[in-house]
C-alpha cells in the first residue's frame, strides 16, 4: 500500500457487514488534500457506516487502508485526535450554554490556549452574541453552526460531515458552504455526505454510493459523462397520460415529472430517440438536454437495485 | 366527532402492548421484580431471628450450670459459638460483632442455687439492633425457668417458687435503652446512599446514549476509564453532603451517640459511595434507555435494603440470604456505621467488613470499564 503524501484518505477494500446484511461493500476511496469530497447515495446505503469506520466509531470487517497517513485498523485513537466529525443528529449537549459545549469539546482535546481558543471558534463562526444561550433552544440552522464549530476547534486536518444540512433552511445552507469552501480553501480535508443535488454540485468530486457499493465517482462532469444518459424533456398537456405511456418502452428508462415537464432518460440513444418518436404528438413540445447529477443518480440507483437487491 | 371511540382506545391498547413486548428488560422486571419480593418476603425475611451467635463464660463448673449451657445449646434462640475465658475476651467479641450475646454465669453458680440465692447470670447484648435482642431474651428467661425447674425436683421444688431459681441481668451494650432510632439513623445513611447514587450514575451513560451524544464522545480521544471516573468523582462528592446531613441529623434531631471517630467514618464512606456509583455506571452500560437502568437499579436495591440487615435482623434470616446479603455493599456498611457510632470501633474492628466493599468495588469499576464500549459495533 503506497500513501501519496496528499492523501488524506487512502482506503482499499473496506468492508462492513452487520449480521450477515454487508452494508459497506469493499469501498476504494482516495481523497486528496484541500478537496471536498461528497458523499452521496439514498438512504441506507452506508455512507454514514463508512464514515463511522473513518473516525474510529467503527471497525471494518475487511479491507485496509490510511487517514491522515494513520491505519484506520490499528490507529483508531491517534486519528481521533486529528478528525472532526459531525454526526448526523445533533449531538453536543442540550443542556449546556453554547460556550460550554466548547469549553468542554476544548478540554477534551487538550486545546493549547483554550480560552482563546473558544472565542476565536465563537467569533469565526459568529456566535458571540449568544454564548450563554442553552445549545437546546437553539433553531435547526443554529445547532449546526455550533456542531461545526465544535468539531473545527481542535484543528482538526480532516473533517467528516454526515448529513450537516439536513433540516436547515437554504439561506443557512448557503452559508454553510462557503464556510465549508474556506476551510478547504486553507488546507482542510472534507468529506461530506449530503442528498441535495446542489451541493453534490459544489463538491469537488464526489462518489455515489447505492446498497453498499459505490457506483461511480469523480467530478460531477466525469460522474455525468461516465453516466452516458440521454435525456429528452416535454412540456404540453396531459404529461400525466404521456408519462404512464413511455414507461416500460425499450429505450426508456426514467421518466420523471419535473414540475410542469416530463424527463424522459435511457442510456441507448438510438432506443430512445425511437421510443419518443412514437410518442411524439403536437400538443407536446419536445426537446434534447444534457442530463444532470439527479437523472444520472436516479438511473444509477434503479440499476443498482436490479444488481444488488 | 364522538368523544369517545373504541377502534381509537383499541389502537392505543394495541399500540401499548406491541411496545411492552418489545421492551423485553422491562417485561422481565415486571415479572422478576413480583417473584423477588415474594422470595425476599417469603422465605429470608424473619423479625424473630433465632441461632444467634452467642459466647458463653462460665465460672462454675456444677451441674446446674452445665445443664444450662446444654440447654442453651439445644435452643433455637442461641448459637453457642465461643466460650470465652475472661471478661476481655468476651468483650473482644462483642466489639467485633462476631457474638450477639455473651452469657456469663458466675462463680459457685449450682451452690448458690442450692442455697436458694436466686445467682445471677449476667447477659451482655450488642444491643445496636434492637430487634435482634429482645426476643431472645425472653427466650433466655423460658429456657432458664424450665431446664431448673426440671432438676429442681423433691427436696428442691421450693426454690422453684418466687419468680425462677436464678435471676436474669441483662447489659444492653451500645444503645442501652432500646432504642430504634440508633439503630435506624445511622443505617439510613448507607440506605440513602444506596439507592441515590445507584440511580444518579444509572442515568449517566444511558442518557449519553438516548440523546445521541454518545456518538460524539466516542468519536473524541476520551478514554473509557475517563469517562467512568469523570461521571463518578462529581457526585461522590452529592454523596458526602447526604452523609453530612444524616450524620447532623443524627446528632441533633435523634442524638444518637457517636462513640466513634468521624475521620475513620467519612474516608470509609468514599469507599462504599464509590462502590455504588460503579454498580450505577455498570448499570449504565448494560441498559439500553434510561427506563431500564432505573429499573435495574430498584432490582438491586429490594435486595439491599430487605437482606443487609437495615429492615430485619440480619442474623434471622436464612443461610442463603445470608449469602446474598453478604454479597451486597450495603450490609457491610451498615455495621461499619454502627460499628464506628455505637461501638466506637477502630479501623482494626471495620477491617473485616471493608474488604468486601472494595473488593465489589473493583469488580463492579471492572465490569463497567469492560462493558463500556470504545465503537459502536
Amino acid at each position: 500500500m503506497s500513501t501519496a503524501p496528499d492523501l488524506v484518505i487512502d482506503v482499499t477494500g473496506v468492508t462492513k457487514k452487520f449480521g450477515d446484511k454487508t452494508v459497506v461493500n469493499a469501498i476504494d476511496l482516495q481523497v486528496r488534500r484541500g478537496e471536498i469530497y461528497g458523499f452521496l447515495g439514498p438512504n441506507g446505503s452506508g455512507k454514514t457506516t463508512f464514515i463511522r469506520m473513518l473516525c474510529g466509531l467503527l471497525t471494518p470487517d475487511a479491507g485496509a487502508g490510511t487517514c491522515l497517513g494513520l491505519d484506520v485498523r490499528t490507529q483508531q485513537a491517534a486519528i481521533k485526535l486529528q478528525v472532526g466529525y459531525m454526526t448526523q443528529r445533533f449531538s453536543y449537549y442540550e443542556d449546556l450554554t453554547i460556550r460550554e459545549n466548547l469549553d468542554f469539546v476544548a478540554r477534551i482535546y487538550g486545546v493549547p490556549g483554550r480560552r482563546a481558543a473558544v472565542e476565536r471558534s465563537l467569533e469565526r463562526l459568529g456566535l458571540q452574541h449568544r454564548s450563554h444561550q442553552l445549545a437546546g433552544q437553539l433553531s435547526g440552522g443554529w445547532k449546526q453552526r455550533l456542531a461545526l464549530a465544535a468539531c473545527l476547534i481542535h484543528q482538526p486536518r480532516l473533517l467528516l460531515l454526515d448529513e450537516p444540512t439536513a433540516g436547515v433552511d437554504p439561506k443557512a445552507r448557503r452559508d454553510f458552504w462557503e464556510e465549508i469552501h474556506r476551510l478547504a480553501a486553507d488546507g482542510l480535508t472534507v468529506l461530506i455526505t449530503t442528498h441535495y443535488m446542489d451541493e453534490a454540485e459544489r463538491c469537488h468530486r464526489l462518489a455515489y454510493l447505492a446498497y453498499g457499493n459505490l457506483l461511480a465517482r469523480g467530478t460531477v462532469a466525469d460522474v455525468v459523462a461516465a453516466a452516458r444518459l440521454n435525456t429528452w424533456v416535454a412540456t404540453g398537456p396531459g404529461l400525466r397520460a404521456l408519462a404512464d405511456a413511455l414507461r416500460g418502452r425499450p429505450g426508456v428508462e426514467q421518466v420523471v415529472p419535473f414540475g410542469n415537464s416530463l424527463h424522459v432518460s435511457g442510456r441507448d440513444a438510438a432506443l430512445l430517440d425511437r421510443a419518443v418518436a412514437e410518442r411524439r404528438a403536437p400538443e407536446h413540445e419536445w426537446r434534447r438536454i444534457e442530463a444532470g447529477l439527479e437523472h444520472v443518480f436516479i438511473s444509477l440507483m434503479e440499476s443498482a437495485e436490479d444488481n444488488f437487491t | 366527532m364522538k368523544r369517545f371511540t373504541f377502534h381509537r382506545l383499541w389502537a392505543m391498547v394495541l399500540k401499548e402492548f406491541i411496545q411492552m413486548r418489545r421492551d423485553r428488560v422491562t417485561f422481565g422486571m415486571m415479572v422478576g421484580i413480583p417473584l423477588m419480593q415474594l422470595m425476599l418476603f417469603g422465605f429470608a425475611i424473619n423479625s424473630d431471628p433465632r441461632h444467634l451467635p452467642t459466647a458463653i463464660r462460665s465460672a462454675d463448673q456444677g451441674p446446674f450450670s452445665r445443664t444450662l449451657v446444654a440447654a442453651l445449646r439445644h435452643s433455637d434462640y442461641f448459637q453457642i459459638v465461643a466460650e470465652a475465658e475472661t471478661e476481655a475476651e468476651a468483650a473482644r467479641l462483642l466489639q467485633f460483632g462476631e457474638v450477639q450475646f455473651v452469657i456469663n454465669i458466675p462463680e459457685d453458680f449450682t451452690r448458690r442455687i442450692l442455697r436458694g440465692e436466686r445467682p445471677a447470670v449476667l447477659i451482655e447484648a450488642d444491643a445496636t439492633d434492637p430487634a435482634a435482642t429482645g426476643p431472645a431474651l425472653a427466650a433466655m428467661r423460658a429456657i432458664a425457668d424450665s431446664v431448673l425447674d426440671r432438676d429442681l425436683t423433691g427436696p428442691l421444688a421450693p426454690l422453684r417458687a418466687r419468680g425462677g431459681a436464678i435471676e436474669l441481668r441483662l447489659h444492653a451494650h451500645y444503645n442501652p435503652e432500646n432504642i430504634t432510632q440508633y439503630n435506624v439513623v445511622p443505617g439510613l445513611m448507607g440506605v440513602v446512599l444506596t439507592m441515590t447514587m445507584v440511580i444518579i450514575t444509572g442515568l449517566a451513560i444511558t442518557r449519553e446514549r438516548e440523546r445521541g451524544t454518545m456518538e460524539n464522545l466516542l468519536a473524541t480521544p476520551v478514554r473509557p476509564f475517563e469517562v467512568m471516573v469523570g461521571k463518578i468523582l462529581p457526585f461522590i462528592l452529592v454523596g458526602y453532603i447526604q452523609v453530612t446531613l444524616i450524620l447532623l441529623a443524627a446528632r441533633f434531631i435523634f442524638g444518637v451517640p457517636m462513640v466513634g471517630s468521624l475521620l475513620l467514618l467519612y474516608p470509609v464512606a468514599l469507599l462504599f459511595i464509590a462502590a455504588n456509583l460503579a454498580v450505577g455506571i455498570t448499570f449504565s452500560t448494560l441498559a439500553q434507555n434510561q427506563l431500564q437502568a432505573v429499573q435495574m437499579a430498584f432490582f438491586f436495591f429490594l435486595p439491599s435494603l430487605l437482606l443487609s440487615g437495615f429492615m430485619f435482623p440480619f442474623r434471622g434470616m436464612p443461610e442463603w440470604a445470608q449469602w446474598i446479603g453478604s454479597g451486597l455493599p450495603l450490609t457491610h456498611f451498615l455495621r461499619i456505621v454502627r460499628g464506628i457510632l455505637l461501638k466506637g470501633n477502630g479501623l482494626g474492628e471495620i477491617w473485616p467488613e471493608l474488604w468486601p466493599i472494595a473488593l465489589f468495588l473493583v469488580v463492579a469499576m471492572t465490569v463497567a470499564v469492560k462493558r463500556y464500549r470504545q465503537t459502536l459495533d
